[in-house]
């Protein structure tokens, strides 16, 4: 097999010629690279959580003691929209979707996603979704209505300022992007795996984000049509929300709920596969049960979608449909212990070795049981009509939003970071980081449980002195601190393990996976050779096929499905077109333009076609001197 | 390295829960219930915290045990590469569901006690809860009574209340008698809870759905009191004690002031004028203001010289609120007029003054 590969150029494009840089600022703005958007995805969701961290640490600033006057309340009501709003759509979810990305390819031995441009438009319209909602804090005002954007408080009658349309439009758009890249895995994970890996094989990273996209796919609809009625009615006098009108707001709430519950497991399965990478390897084991892990992904998948009302409890909906909700919200507490129990058990009779990404695992497991605890509580409808919008509730989801999806997520940086740069980042700055950090977490959120507990509702930007709460909160504050530090000493180290990071080969941790095969960071192509497979944890059989009971295929196997080279599609200027007129129309819209948006449809029309009618553009890849044309 | 942190870290992280618990109790909080409602609903909650005691204690047992036993040694062989073993697994499957089972019992059984829709008979007390930005409306429809941000009950009655908004959405949460319900446009939401014989006092709470600007000050008191004592206070309210002439010219400077600054424009005073009503419905109703324990939605003690500053700059107290200020920064007449309004709404109901601030001093906060 020769080394150095050659490369074939198929014919031109009739609109625009396909771009072919690989260096700049054009490359990343015209990539189809699942591995550039990928990182794209991560450096984005991280910036946008350092926003959001700064918005928190403003939060805690003023609650630090009662009647605290540092951000007033229209102040207040915006910082804890834009970090509930951020850390939702903005940071955690993107950064599964990132991850999912760069590994699913690499984890089912393919060479990119299925459709490369809705990849690449499905990042640009988020982070340009993204970005328009932050400009929001320099033209008037961000959101003010909560990350859930109640009705009536959206109409124009309660809230006149242009933040509600930033929320609107942004998120409206980015779920525009959300929803595309989840066909896009849906398509990739189901028709694109290696040879010989049957669904059975599919790593459990892959697999939950399979669930995840089918979950993308039925949740994001409703809160679409939501978005889509309060634009209407703030734009075009609609009357979806008019209370005066007649109209019931609770509407609202059903419709944002059946999102907003799966979305919290869209968050949390990516964590969840990511903790399914994270044990195995650091064990030395395959995954306790691996088919009763996806099934209860599954299950969970499923049951998501028929819970959402345990959100409004304590809205009078009446003893019967709060039994059936609760008792939806039971059963899924069933999956995810059996998960809980299925780490345990990997690890149980395992060789584990104390890495920075199993510290957050093992983190992720200790906060997320408590977190798992709290939900089963307030599961209850009798008692969640006390603890509903108190600090109690802030508590438990962020154990398992942030306790759950961000520290597996941390977990995961530590872990994937040597395969996506080749170096990496220092172990002993890592576990320090580690520590500080889950100790700062649960500084913030465990002592919120008893504010809550106390009598503390959420979103108030001031409580009375002498209700008892001033420990609690004052204990939280720091925690903060705390947590902030750990946050710092973590960028460091991915500055330090980016600069000066120690070089390593392939496979550092000794891993079970596929992406672990190919080089670190991966080539282009992905794969030299087309991988075959044909057991679970195929690298892991490679490296000892004593121990699995497998004979691995042969190095070579694959390169028969290569015979006509390794297709690379064409870079392409209209996903980021496309995007910018979807965004740039959005403001026009926003500010009555309606020429303006008029325009901007056109553009869009234009690069839609633009994209349908360029060509089919790239090259292909051979590792053997011959030479041919696509 | 890690496993030292670790196995000290683990006493601490179980006893600080436990110590909490002994000092929980407050005066808004769940954890000191002072009716069956809230009874029922901090039972259930201490029961699924007895219940998750060991299961925290043997998930993070086995968790810790396992990190230690299996802790990677220089002369470890690789590990059995067991896919996990059926029997186990049935059994972990088995153990979240009889936990799941457990809690879902008494939950349900708790729903139909504590949810069910009940129709109201002569002997309950029926109140219509109005929320309005950044205020309470409690009418009682039985007595034909209409009042502000405090709630008046007799002790031992079962009390129905009707939940509406007149804006946006709140939620009406009394935390050591009730819980919570929204208050939704458009929709009719009920709360019912029965009080304890014995059990008089004044108890706080809230709102607890964001309703933006001043949220954080849209507080309530309810205060429980004796069959007798109820039957007075509506009383006053039925008949207001119409002053026209005060001795004190402080509060008939007040009385004055209360028209020309134009307060009865958006209040109404039923001590004002015998038979005449003022003001409109979105707005605090103001009579007997003397008979209330606070002021500006319970968020300050209803003293004569709270009364006045909040009078006097209701921004400075209470941010965003509705109530203008009624006077130019500048104006050199500003504090007297607001300690006259003051003194003259405080004097609302009361033969002595003082009477108010008597029992708001003697009442739990």
């Amino acid at each position: 097999m020769a080394t150095a590969p050659t490369v074939t150029s198929p014919t031109r494009g009739k609109i625009f010629n396909r771009p072919t840089w690989t260096t700049g600022v054009g490359s990343w703005l015209t990539t189809i690279d699942h591995k550039r958007l990928g990182l794209l995805y991560i450096c984005t969701a991280f910036m946008f959580m350092i926003f959001a961290a700064v918005e928190a640490g403003l939060i805690r600033l003023q609650l630090l003691s009662p009647t605290m006057n540092i951000v007033n309340p229209d102040h207040f009501n915006q910082l804890f929209t834009m970090h509930g709003v951020t850390m939702v759509f903005l940071a955690i979810m993107p950064l599964g979707i990132g991850l999912a990305n760069y590994f699913v390819p690499l984890q089912i031995g393919a060479r990119d996603l299925a459709f490369p441009r809705l990849n690449a438009f499905g990042y640009w319209i988020y982070a340009l979704g993204g970005l328009m909602i932050y400009t929001s804090w320099f033209l008037g005002g961000a959101p003010d209505v909560g990350w859930f954007a109640y009705a009536p408080l959206t109409s124009l009658s309660h809230n006149p300022g242009l933040g509600v349309d930033f929320y609107m439009f942004g998120l409206f758009i980015s779920g525009i992007g959300t929803t595309g890249t989840a066909m896009n895995l849906i398509v990739t994970i189901i028709n694109m795996r290696a040879p010989g890996m049957t669904m059975m094989r599919v790593p459990v990273f892959t697999w939950m984000i399979l669930i995840m996209s089918f979950m993308i796919i039925y949740a994001f609809p409703p809160l679409t049509i939501a978005f889509i009625e309060v634009i209407l009615d703030r734009t075009f006098g609609t009357l979806f929300f008019v209370q005066e009108a007649g109209a019931l707001p609770i509407l609202w709430q059903h419709l944002f709920w059946i999102f907003g519950h799966p979305e919290v497991y869209i968050i949390i399965l990516p964590a969840f596969g990511v903790i399914s990478e994270i044990i195995p390897t650091f064990s030395r084991k395959s995954l306790f049960g691996y088919p009763v892990m996806i099934l209860s992904g599954i299950l969970i998948g499923f049951m998501g979608a028929a819970v959402w009302t345990h959100h409004m409890f304590t809205t009078g909906l009446g003893p019967v449909v709060n039994t059936a909700f609760s008792l939806t919200s039971f059963v899924i507490g069933i999956p995810t212990g059996i998960k809980i129990f299925n780490w345990l058990g990997t690890m149980w009779g395992g060789s584990i070795r104390f890495t920075t990404p199993i510290i957050y695992a093992i983190a992720f497991l200790i906060t997320f049981t408590l977190g798992g605890i709290t939900g089963i509580m307030l599961a209850m409808p009798t008692f969640d009509a006390q603890v509903h919008d108190t600090y109690f509730v802030v508590a438990h989801f962020h154990y398992v939003m942030g306790g759950g999806a961000l520290l597996s997520y941390l977990g995961a940086l530590y872990y994937w970071f040597p395969k996506m740069t080749g170096r990496m980042m220092s172990e002993r700055l890592g576990k320090i980081a580690a520590f500080i950090t889950v100790i700062g977490f649960h500084g913030i959120f465990f002592p919120q449980h008893i504010a809550g507990l106390l009598g503390m509702p959420r979103r108030i930007q001031t409580y009375p002195a002498g209700i008892g709460l001033e420990l609690w909160n004052a204990l939280s504050t720091v925690g903060s601190w705390l947590m902030g530090i750990g946050l710092v000493l973590i960028a460091i180290n991915v500055i330090h393990g980016l600069t000066r990071g120690k070089r390593v080969g392939d496979d550092p941790w000794d891993a079970r996976t596929l992406e672990w095969e190919t080089s670190s960071p991966p080539p282009y192509y992905d794969f030299k050779v087309q991988p075959v497979v044909n057991s679970l944890d195929p690298l892991w059989a490679r490296k000892h096929p004593e121990a699995m009971h497998v004979t691995p295929p042969a190095p070579d196997a694959g390169a028969k499905y290569d015979a006509g080279g390794i297709h690379i599609p064409g870079q392409s200027w209209y996903p980021f077109l496309a995007s910018a007129a979807i965004m740039f129309g959005c403001y026009a819209l926003m500010y009555d333009n309606f020429i303006l948006a008029i325009v901007c449809g056109l553009f869009f029309i234009f690069t839609i076609f633009g994209w349908a009618f360029e060509g089919v553009g790239g090259h292909h890849v051979h590792f053997d001197g011959a030479k041919e044309n696509a | 390295m890690p496993m030292r942190w670790l196995r000290r870290a683990l006493p601490v992280a179980f006893l600080a829960p436990l110590l909490a618990g002994c000092s929980l109790d407050g005066v808004q909080s769940i954890m000191s219930p002072a009716a069956s409602i809230a009874r029922e609903q901090h039972g259930l909650f201490m029961w699924t915290w007895y219940l998750s005691i060991p299961v925290m204690v043997g998930v993070f047992g086995v968790l810790f045990y396992v990190l230690f036993k299996y802790r990677r040694r220089r002369d470890d062989e690789m590990p059995d590469q067991s896919h996990g073993n059926p029997m186990t697994e049935v059994i972990l499957t088995i153990v979240p569901i009889i936990i799941v089972i457990m809690v879902a019992v008494p939950s349900v059984r708790s729903i139909f006690r504590t949810q069910t829709v009940v129709q109201a008979t002569s002997d309950d007390v029926v109140i219509h809860v109005t929320g309005y930005q950044w205020w309470w409306k409690f009418d009682y429809p039985q007595y034909g009574v209409t009042t502000a941000n405090e709630m008046h009950i007799p002790a031992g009655k079962r009390v129905i209340l009707q939940l509406n908004s007149g804006d946006v959405v709140h939620a009406f949460w009394a935390p050591r008698l009730a819980g919570k319900v929204d208050l939704i446009p458009n929709q009719d939401n009920r709360l019912w809870f029965d009080t304890d014989p014995d059990g008089t006092g004044i108890f706080t709470g809230q709102c607890a759905e964001l309703c933006l600007g001043a949220h954080a000050y849209m507080r309530f008191r309810i205060v429980v009191s004796e069959q007798d004592e109820f039957d007075d206070w509506v009383a006053e309210f039925q008949q207001p004690a119409v002053v026209t002439t005060a001795t004190d010219p402080l509060i008939a400077q007040g009385r004055q002031l209360v028209a020309s600054k134009g307060c009865i424009g958006c209040h109404n005073i039923g001590n004002y004028s015998e038979g005449v009503k003022f003001g409109q419905p979105q707005y605090p109703d103001l009579t007997n203001f003397g008979l209330r324990h606070t002021v500006g939605a319970a968020i300050l003690d209803a003293t004569p010289e709270n009364v006045a500053t909040w009078i006097r700059d209701p921004q400075e107290v209470k941010p965003g609120a509705r109530m203008p200020t009624l006077w130019q920064a500048n104006d050199p007449n500003r504090d007297q007029e607001a300690a006259a309004i003051a003194a003259y709404l405080l004097s609302l109901g009361v033969e002595d003054g003082t009477q108010a601030l008597a029992q708001a001093s003697t009442g739990g906060n």
